[in-house]
């Protein structure tokens, strides 16, 4: 066994993951609490800045971010889950090291420091060091009767300035794989779900969500794993072809695949039903 | 969907014609100052274009966007509503191959045009980015039922998304209260005169 040390981490849910999308937060956690890693919630942590205020105030997002940042005890990695928030703190991070002027204003404005060091990470490099084949042997149901779409999504690896971190392409194909499910990859996996055009103008993200709904039934996947809760709920919300199927977080399926049982709370929030395929990963466990 | 000032629709009236001569040169200075992209450099493939998920709802897409911007059409292009559809999805940035971050290009655009108070291509966008910020000023983080209700009411969208609405309600998806932080007083501090107050 590592140290204890090794496995803690501060956790930033953020906003979606905190309300709309509270079953994909609790599957994470109890996910996480399997397999022995202890994520602790980044205390009284806010919004990290980057919902609609980059464009209507760079300072306000920078400080949002920033005062995240300075929640954050230096000696644990900060991990999130969404992949904007994820984004937003690292590209804050990286921001604030190169300009320590800044950084010192925002400190005084906290009255509290914010180390430049601190490592922000997203939950799938928390898999990558915890170690596929140490994952493999906890699991308890096979997640055979999954073929899935392992959506990315957009923002995960795409942000340019962001590409020199950890690569993300094939991640959720590893591990789902090592946990039994088998990927499908012919479908559109990284097209965008839409944003906030889903509140502001349904009406243009429809054919895009049908889109990548219809390219997953053709290329006959019976589920799509995605890591953004936002995704999730676009694509579920604004999908109308009659042909649809269900979309899972990642977390929901990997704490399924670690032998959660109070899982029946997260399905129900779902709003296309996906008991049938659970009901099978279930029996078959 | 073609947009009014697509040059694409416009050949049947002849070639648009456009006096490069007559644009504003400090304009794509301006841009490219701001965003740190090389705008210059695009030669028009239109990857961008092809691969952008929201190109029919634009009226411009991005790399006729460009164009006008090299011919420092100032108010044509920070009045467009193609930057505001644009979701920073960076489909475009990480296709072109001139690696051109086009997602930054749209956003230096929105932030212009705001400044400019140029006129608003999507104001419901605006509308609804303004009723966000005012959620997180407020809490700190978003309230997704309260944006909702706010930007439904101003934008006068009632009732033409109802049936998804009280799905998500019935869901639980939208809470009735909001998540809000203990330290407002500090996210305060960083709103301190950054918004735009509303008129109304
Ligand atoms: S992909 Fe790049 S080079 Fe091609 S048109 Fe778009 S911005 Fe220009
Ligand atoms: S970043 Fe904007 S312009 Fe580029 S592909 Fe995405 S939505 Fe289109």
């Amino acid at each position: 066994m590592s140290s204890p040390r090794g496995q803690e981490y501060s956790y930033f849910p953020g906003c979606s993951l905190e309300t709309t999308a509270q079953e994909s937060n609790r599957s994470l956690m109890r996910g996480a609490a399997i397999m022995g890693l202890r994520l602790i919630e980044l205390e009284d942590w806010n919004c990290c800045g980057s919902s609609s205020l980059p464009t209507l105030s760079k300072p306000a997002s920078l400080g949002m971010a920033a005062r995240n940042l300075s929640l954050a005890p230096p000696h644990r990695p900060l991990v999130a889950m969404c992949p904007r928030c994820l984004h937003y703190l690292r590209s804050t991070l990286k921001y604030l090291k190169e300009h320590p002027r800044k950084r010192l204003a925002l400190e005084k404005k906290f009255d509290r420091p914010i180390d430049t060091d601190l490592e922000v990470i997203h939950f799938l490099e928390v898999l990558d060091r915890f170690g596929l084949a140490r994952l493999e042997a906890m699991a308890r149901r096979s997640l055979k009767p999954l073929r899935f779409v392992p959506y990315y999504g957009c923002t995960l690896y795409r942000p340019p300035h962001l590409e020199r971190h950890h690569y993300f392409q094939g991640d959720l194909d590893r591990i789902l794989v090592a946990l039994g499910a088998a990927p499908v990859n012919r479908a559109l996996a990284y097209r965008c779900c839409g944003s906030f055009l889903s509140v502001t103008n349904p009406e243009v993200v429809t054919p895009v969500v049908n889109e990548i709904m219809t390219s997953a039934v053709a290329a006959g996947a019976n589920c799509l794993v995605t890591i953004c809760a936002m995704c999730q709920l676009n694509l579920e919300i604004r999908s109308t072809v009659k042909k649809r199927v269900p979309v899972f977080h990642f977390s929901e399926v990997l704490a399924l695949a670690l032998g959660a049982d109070d899982y029946e709370d997260w399905f129900d929030r779902h709003l296309v039903n996906p008991r049938p395929l659970v009901q099978q990963v279930v029996a078959g466990g | 969907m073609v947009g009014k000032g697509d040059l694409r629709a416009d050949h049947k009236a002849g070639p648009p014609v456009i006096e490069a001569s007559r644009g504003d040169r400090g304009f794509l200075e301006e841009v490219v100052r701001r965003s740190g992209v090389q705008v210059r450099r695009c030669f028009q493939c239109r990857t961008c274009s092809g691969g952008c998920p929201f190109v029919q709802a634009m009226d411009y897409p991005p790399n006729v966007l460009l164009r006008l911007l090299l011919y420092g059409r100032r108010r044509q292009v920070l009045s467009c509503g193609t930057i505001w559809l644009c979701v920073s999805c960076n489909t475009c940035s990480s296709q072109c191959p001139m690696a051109l971050d086009l997602s930054a290009v749209m956003e230096t655009l929105r932030i212009m045009a705001l400044k400019a108070r140029a006129p608003i291509g999507r104001p419901n966008i605006l509308e609804f980015h303004e009723e966000v910020a005012r959620s997180l000023e407020r809490y700190g983080r978003t309230h997704k039922l309260g944006i909702m209700l706010r930007y439904k009411l101003l934008t006068g969208s009632w009732f033409s998304d109802l049936d998804v609405g009280l799905k998500m309600f019935a869901k639980r998806k939208l809470e009735l209260f909001p998540s809000r932080i203990k330290q407002v007083h500090e996210v305060a501090r960083v709103f301190e005169g950054q918004l735009r107050r509303k008129k109304k």
